[in-house]
């Protein structure tokens, strides 16, 4: 009986960090992107797992450690 | 206001920009905040590429921003001129860019100035002039 409530809390506790990592993780991720305007007034985000941010993030990185470093 | 003043007010003005570096359109660095060249050069040739390789159906971007979550990277450019900041995370998007675009304005106001004042100091010396010597022979 005892052990069956640890067990049961042991998979709610770990089911609520993998959650709350989940969620941390998407979070955070949802803050990179890459935002470009043109002079026409038009602008553009493209989300990180799009095949123009896979062009342009690695340049942004590039500038960001050559800048800090 | 030369391009060296302008960078510096902006490092002044905006509390939210690390460092920056402003150069022409090929890449030659006309000031920068690094106090080291290589750098400057490296980060101004990879700006530009930055717009060059985001350039899309609307052309080339006049202003483009990445966000990482360590901070973020701004570049923006007028005719002459191209300008790159780097921010701390969650900058303010919109005072950043105000910001870079005054930058701008600003580095490029001297010259303009400067040529006005020329064509017209050439102007007024041509009139002051002396005609030519068709009276003589």
């Amino acid at each position: 009986m005892a052990k069956g409530r640890v067990a049961a809390a042991v998979v709610a506790v770990g089911s609520v960090a993998g959650a709350a990592a989940l969620w941390f993780r998407r979070a955070g991720k949802s803050k990179e992107r890459v935002e470009v305007y043109y002079a026409d007034g038009s602008m553009v985000t493209f989300a990180p797992d799009s095949e123009e941010a896979a062009r342009l993030f690695p340049i942004g990185r590039r500038i960001l450690s050559q800048a800090r470093s | 206001m030369d391009a060296a003043q302008a960078l510096a007010d902006l490092v002044e003005i905006s509390s939210q920009i690390e460092s920056a570096v402003l150069a022409d359109t090929e890449g030659s660095v006309q000031a920068s905040t690094f106090g080291d060249d290589a750098k400057a050069s490296a980060v101004a040739k990879e700006a530009i590429g930055l717009l060059r390789d985001a350039t899309g159906p609307g052309g080339e971007p006049s202003q483009v921003e990445i966000a990482f979550l360590e901070g973020s990277v701004f570049v923006v450019r007028d005719d002459e001129r191209v300008v790159a900041a780097i921010t701390g995370r969650e900058p303010t998007s919109g005072l950043v860019f105000y910001d870079l675009k005054t930058c701008l304005r600003l580095a490029g106001e001297q010259p303009a100035r400067k040529a006005a004042a020329d064509a017209k100091r050439r102007s007024t010396k041509r009139k002051d002039e002396p005609e030519a010597d068709d009276g003589e022979g």
